[in-house]
C-alpha cells in the first residue's frame, strides 16, 4: 500500500474549517440585491375543490408585490408522475400549494396569505390505500383512469414448489409508518430570472440536471435557460432527489416581479410539505427446510403513495431487491401496488425502501431460526450471498463480505455475553436462552439481535444512464481542479474524491480544489442517490485523473527524454522511475506543455457509466448495480417491562464497503445512518391523521440526540471490489438499514415478543407485552 | 415599534434600531451580516442557534433582541483567533465530527459553553450538555469524541 498513501487515510473533510468558523454559505444563507420573499398558502382541507381565490386584501397590503394563483401556471405538468402543477384549482392533500405571495419582507408575505380568501367545495376524502382501491371510489387524479399508480409483480423460481420444500414456514403482517428526513437545514431556493430569460436557481437539490431539465418542462422554457448552483446543503438525505412545487413557484414569483425571489421553508411547512418515507401495510411470508436452508419468500405490499407521485413510488425495486436477493433464496414473489390517496406526498429517503424491507424480511429471518432451533447467526451465514455469484433477480454480485459483517457482530454479541455472562459455555446468539440477565432488577429485561443488508454499492440505475463526468485541470502552479457531475450534500465525497485525484496525481490533497455547484460548468452526472458517489463519481474522476496524467507524462517523457512508461508521479514531481534524482515538477510540466507553439492545456476528461441494466419492464429482473454493498448489525437492548421503554445499550455495525478509502468518512456514514435507523425503530413517526400531520415540530418529532445514543461499534470489511475506485463500493444508506429488525430481534430475545410495527414506542411495546401475558 | 439598543458581537459593539419582533437570531443574521448561527426551527429545539449572551449559551431564535440592550454576545465567528481555529473547531474538523455542518456552530458554541463551566466532564456530561443540538448526519458519536479530545487537551 506505500503506492497509495492518500488511500485508506482518515483525511478530515476539505469543507469542515469553513464549516466549524460560519463561513460556508447555505441555501439560507443566500442574499442577492433586490431579492423579494415569497410564500405559499396550502389548501385547508385535504381533498376540495377551490371555488372562489379573492386576493384582493393580500395584494393591497404594503410591501406585497404580487399573488400568485392557478392562474399563473404554465400549462406542463411535472413530477416523476407527471401529475403535479404548481398552484392547484383542486386540492387532493392538505400540503396542496393554493397560492403564493411575494414581498419585500417574509413577515408581510406571511401576513398577505392571511388576507387571501379561499372558499372550498369539499370532495369525499380517501385516507387509505384500501378505500382508494375499493370499487367505485372517487378518483384522486381522474385523468389517471385509476388511484393504483403502479403496480409491481415481480417472481423468479416456483413458489409452490418453495412452499412444499419447507419445513418451518411464518408469516406476519407489518405496519412501517411516515417518516421524515428532517434535515437541519429546512427546504429553501432562490430563483432569479434575468433579462435574457435565463433562470438561475440556487438550490439544495441532490439532482442539478435532472431538476434542470424538469424545471425546464414545468416552465415551458429551454433547459439552456436554466442553471441550477448548488448551495451547500445542509442535509438532505433524498430529500433533494425530484422537482416539487415550490421550486417553479419561486421561478414563477421572480418571472412575474423581475426580481430574485426566496422561498424557505419553515420547519412546521418541511414536516408538512416535504416528501415523506410513504407508509406502509406488508404480509411476508418465507420458509426454511429442516436443514435450515431458505425455501422461499412471498412478499406483498400495500405504499400510500400519496397525492402525487415522485420517486418514492420507485422504493418498491429496493423493497423487491432485499426479498428476492438478501440472501439466497431459491423461490421469491414480490408484488408492490403504489396508491394515490389524500395523504402527504411521500418520496425518496436514504436506504430508498430498504429499512422498510429489510425490517420485515431479517425480522422474518429471525422467526425462522428460532422454528429451526437454530443459532440466528448461523442460519444466516448459512444461506448468506456469496463472492462471484448471481442471484436469480440477476444481480452480479462480485465482491461481497456479508459472511465476515455477520461474524464481526456476533464477535461482538460474544464479548457482550462474555463480560456478563464468563461462566456461560453455550453458543446460542442470544441472551434470554443462556437465562442472562446479569444482576438487573427483574424488570430490566436484555437481549441482542441481529439483521443485516444488502445495498446498491455500485451505482443504481433507475434512469437510462447512471453517469457521472468529470475534468481534471493542473495549473501551471502544479494546482489541480477537479471538476466533477456529483454533488457534496454533506456526505464527504468532495473529500473522497480529492483524495482519489491526488492519489492518481501524486499530489498533495490540499493541492486540489473541487468544483462540483453549478450546471454551467460541470459535466452531467444523475444525481447523489443509490450510495453510488464514490463508486460511480470516483470512477469517473479517476478516469479523468489518468487521461489527465497521460497528458503530463507525454509532455515529460518529452523534456527528460525517457520514455512515458518509465515515468511516475509523485509528491509533485514527475519522476524517473529507477533513477534517482532525474524529475521534473508538475508546475514546469504544465508550463512547458502550454507556453510554447501549438501548446496544450492540461485538461483531463473522465466519463464513467457502469456496465448495468435497467430493470425489464415486465420481469423486474437485470443486474442494476455493478457491485453491491453488505452489512450487519447487531443491537444489545435493555426492555423496561414495566413502562415498555427500550433502551439500546450497543449497536454493532459491520460494512462491507469494498474498500474504505476515508475510513473517517465511512465510520461518518455508518454511525449517522445509525442515528436514523435507531429513529425509524424507536421514536421516529410523522403521525397523520385525517390527512393532516399532528406532530409538525421537533418536540413531537423525536430525533435521537446525543444523549439517547447507544456505543456504536462500526467495524469497515474490506473486500476490494474490482470495479470500483481503488476497490471501494458505496456505504451512504447501509448505516440504518438493518437497524430497526436488528432490535426488533433483541426484543424478542429479551422478553418473547415480536414487533411487527415500527417505531417501537412504549405503548407499542407494552401492548405486546399484555398480549403475551 | 423600534428600540435603540447597543450589542457587543466578538467584541464589535453596535448600535441598533431593532424591531420589537426581531429575535437575537434576525438581527445577527439579518442586520450584522453574521451567518454563522442558523435556523433550524425558530422554536428552540434544535440548537443551530446557539450563541454565549453574556457567558450563557443560548438558543438565539428564541431571544428578543430588544431585551438584550448592553449584552456581550460570542458567535461562532469570533472563536478563531488571529487566523487559527479554536482548539474546539479544529478538533471537530479533524475528529470528522462534521458533515453537512448546518448543526456545527450551535455545537462548538454550546461544546465551549460547557467546558467553560466544566473544563473536564464526563462522556456523559457531554451527551447530556449538548442533547439540545440536533444532528442528523454524524450520530454525534465524533461530536462527542471531539468535545472530550478538547477537555483532555489530547485534540
Amino acid at each position: 500500500m506505500t503506492d497509495t498513501p492518500l488511500i485508506g487515510q482518515r483525511v478530515p473533510k476539505l469543507d469542515a474549517p469553513n464549516k466549524a468558523t460560519g463561513k460556508t454559505t447555505y441555501g439560507h444563507d443566500v442574499r442577492l440585491p433586490g431579492m423579494l420573499h415569497g410564500r405559499i398558502l396550502y389548501s385547508r382541507y385535504p381533498h376540495a375543490k377551490i371555488i372562489r381565490l379573492d386576493t384582493s386584501r393580500a395584494e393591497k397590503l404594503r410591501g406585497v408585490k404580487c399573488v400568485l394563483t392557478p392562474k399563473d401556471n404554465p400549462p406542463h405538468l411535472f413530477g416523476y408522475g407527471k401529475d403535479n402543477k404548481p398552484f392547484k384549482d383542486v386540492a387532493r392533500s392538505s400540503r396542496d400549494e393554493i397560492a403564493g405571495v411575494v414581498a419585500t419582507d417574509p413577515d408581510i408575505a406571511e401576513e398577505a396569505l392571511s388576507l387571501i380568501e379561499a372558499d372550498y367545495e369539499l370532495l369525499p376524502n380517501i385516507f387509505s390505500p384500501r378505500e382508494a382501491l375499493a370499487e367505485g371510489a372517487l378518483l384522486i387524479h381522474p385523468e389517471h383512469g385509476s388511484n393504483l399508480f403502479q403496480r409491481y409483480n415481480y417472481s423468479h423460481g416456483d413458489l409452490a414448489q418453495g412452499e412444499s420444500d419447507s419445513a418451518v414456514v411464518v408469516e406476519e403482517k407489518f405496519l412501517l409508518p411516515y417518516v421524515s428526513h428532517v434535515c437541519m437545514e429546512t427546504s429553501v431556493v432562490v430563483a432569479q430570472f434575468d433579462h435574457r430569460g435565463h433562470l438561475t436557481l440556487w438550490s439544495t437539490t441532490q439532482i442539478p440536471f435532472l431538476l434542470q431539465r424538469d424545471l425546464s418542462e414545468a416552465l415551458g422554457i429551454s433547459g439552456s435557460n436554466v442553471r441550477i448552483i448548488q448551495t451547500a446543503v445542509g442535509g438532505a438525505f433524498g430529500r433533494g432527489l425530484d422537482i416539487y412545487p415550490y421550486e417553479p413557484i419561486a421561478a414563477l414569483m421572480s418571472r412575474k416581479t423581475g426580481q430574485p425571489v426566496r422561498v424557505a421553508f419553515s420547519r412546521e411547512e418541511e414536516f408538512l410539505a416535504g416528501p415523506a418515507r410513504q407508509p406502509a401495510e406488508v404480509i411476508a411470508r418465507a420458509g426454511a427446510n429442516a436443514d435450515g436452508t431458505l425455501t422461499f419468500r412471498d412478499v406483498s405490499c400495500m405504499l400510500d403513495v400519496g397525492a402525487y407521485i415522485s420517486w418514492g413510488t420507485v422504493t418498491p425495486l429496493v423493497m423487491m431487491e432485499t426479498t428476492a436477493s438478501l440472501y439466497q433464496v431459491p423461490h421469491a414473489r414480490f408484488t408492490a401496488d403504489c396508491v394515490y390517496t389524500n395523504n402527504l406526498i411521500t418520496g425518496a429517503m436514504r436506504g430508498y425502501g430498504n429499512p422498510q424491507s429489510t425490517f420485515f424480511i431479517e425480522t422474518l429471518m429471525d422467526r425462522l431460526a428460532e422454528a429451526l432451533n437454530m443459532d440466528p447467526v448461523d442460519f444466516r451465514i448459512m444461506n448468506a450471498n456469496v463472492p462471484n455469484s448471481t442471484t436469480p433477480q440477476g444481480l452480479v454480485i462480485t465482491s461481497c463480505g456479508l459472511k465476515e459483517c455477520l461474524e464481526a457482530v456476533a464477535a461482538s454479541a460474544d464479548r457482550s455475553v462474555a463480560q456478563e455472562a464468563p461462566s456461560s459455555s453455550s453458543k446460542k446468539s442470544s441472551m434470554m436462552e443462556q437465562g442472562n440477565n446479569g444482576n438487573l432488577p427483574p424488570y430490566l429485561k436484555r437481549g441482542i439481535g441481529f439483521a443485516s443488508t444488502l445495498n446498491v454499492g455500485g451505482g443504481a440505475r433507475i434512469y437510462r444512464s447512471d453517469g457521472c463526468g468529470a475534468t481534471v485541470k493542473v495549473d501551471d502552479f502544479g494546482h489541480v481542479t477537479l471538476v466533477t457531475g456529483s454533488t457534496e450534500i454533506g456526505q464527504g465525497s468532495e473529500t473522497v474524491l480529492a483524495q482519489i485525484v491526488a492519489q492518481t496525481l501524486g499530489v498533495r490533497i490540499e493541492n486540489v480544489t473541487v468544483l462540483n455547484s453549478d450546471t454551467d460548468i460541470k459535466p452531467w452526472d444523475v444525481g447523489v442517490h443509490a450510495s453510488r458517489t464514490t463508486f460511480i463519481a470516483g470512477n469517473a474522476a479517476y478516469l479523468a485523473a489518468v487521461d489527465a496524467r497521460n497528458q503530463i507524462f507525454e509532455t515529460a517523457s518529452q523534456l527528460l527524454g525517457v520514455d512515458a512508461d518509465q515515468l511516475s508521479a509523485r509528491e509533485g514531481q514527475v519522476a524517473v522511475k529507477n533513477e534517482a534524482g532525474k524529475s521534473i515538477s508538475l508546475e514546469q510540466v504544465a508550463r512547458r506543455r502550454h507556453f510554447r507553439e501549438g501548446g496544450k492545456v492540461i485538461l483531463g476528461e473522465g466519463w464513467y457509466d457502469p456496465p448495468t441494466q435497467l430493470v425489464d419492464k415486465d420481469t423486474y429482473k437485470g443486474n442494476i448495480s455493478a457491485a453491491y454493498g453488505f452489512g450487519a448489525q447487531m443491537a444489545e437492548v435493555e426492555v423496561d417491562t414495566e413502562t415498555g421503554k427500550v433502551r439500546v445499550l450497543r449497536l454493532a455495525c459491520a460494512n462491507d464497503v469494498g474498500h474504505a478509502i476515508n475510513p473517517m468518512a465511512v465510520e461518518g456514514q455508518i454511525e449517522g445512518g445509525a442515528q436514523m435507523g435507531l429513529g425509524y425503530a424507536l421514536t421516529e413517526e410523522l403521525i397523520v391523521k385525517d390527512g393532516k400531520v399532528l406532530n409538525p415540530d421537533l418536540l413531537d418529532y423525536r430525533l435521537f440526540t446525543s444523549a439517547d445514543m447507544p456505543i456504536i461499534e462500526t467495524h469497515i470489511i474490506e473486500t476490494d471490489d474490482p470495479g470500483g475506485p481503488f476497490g471501494a463500493k458505496g456505504v451512504g444508506e447501509m448505516g440504518g438499514t438493518p437497524t430497526a429488525a436488528a432490535i426488533a430481534n433483541a426484543i424478542y430475545d429479551a422478553v418473547g415478543v415480536r414487533m411487527n410495527q415500527v417505531p417501537m414506542t412504549p405503548e407499542r411495546v407494552l401492548a405486546a407485552l399484555d398480549a403475551k401475558a | 415599534m423600534k428600540t435603540l439598543i447597543t450589542l457587543t458581537v466578538n467584541g464589535d459593539a453596535h448600535e441598533l434600531y431593532v424591531d420589537a419582533r426581531r429575535t437575537l437570531l434576525d438581527v445577527l443574521r439579518n442586520e450584522l451580516g453574521l451567518m454563522g448561527a442558523h435556523r433550524g426551527c425558530d422554536s428552540g429545539d434544535c440548537g443551530a442557534c446557539t450563541v454565549i449572551v453574556n457567558a450563557q449559551p443560548v438558543t438565539s431564535c428564541m431571544m428578543l433582541a430588544a431585551d438584550w440592550n448592553g449584552a456581550e454576545i460570542l458567535t461562532v465567528e469570533g472563536m478563531a483567533q488571529d487566523g487559527q481555529l479554536h482548539p474546539i473547531q479544529r478538533a471537530l474538523v479533524e475528529k470528522g465530527g462534521i458533515q453537512c455542518g448546518f448543526c456545527t456552530p450551535g455545537f462548538v458554541m454550546n461544546i465551549k459553553a460547557l467546558l467553560d463551566e466544566n473544563p473536564k466532564p464526563s462522556e456523559d456530561e457531554v451527551r447530556a450538555w449538548l442533547a439540545g443540538n440536533l444532528c442528523r448526519c454524524t450520530g454525534y458519536a465524533k461530536i462527542v469524541e471531539a468535545a472530550l479530545s478538547v477537555a483532555e487537551g489530547t485534540s
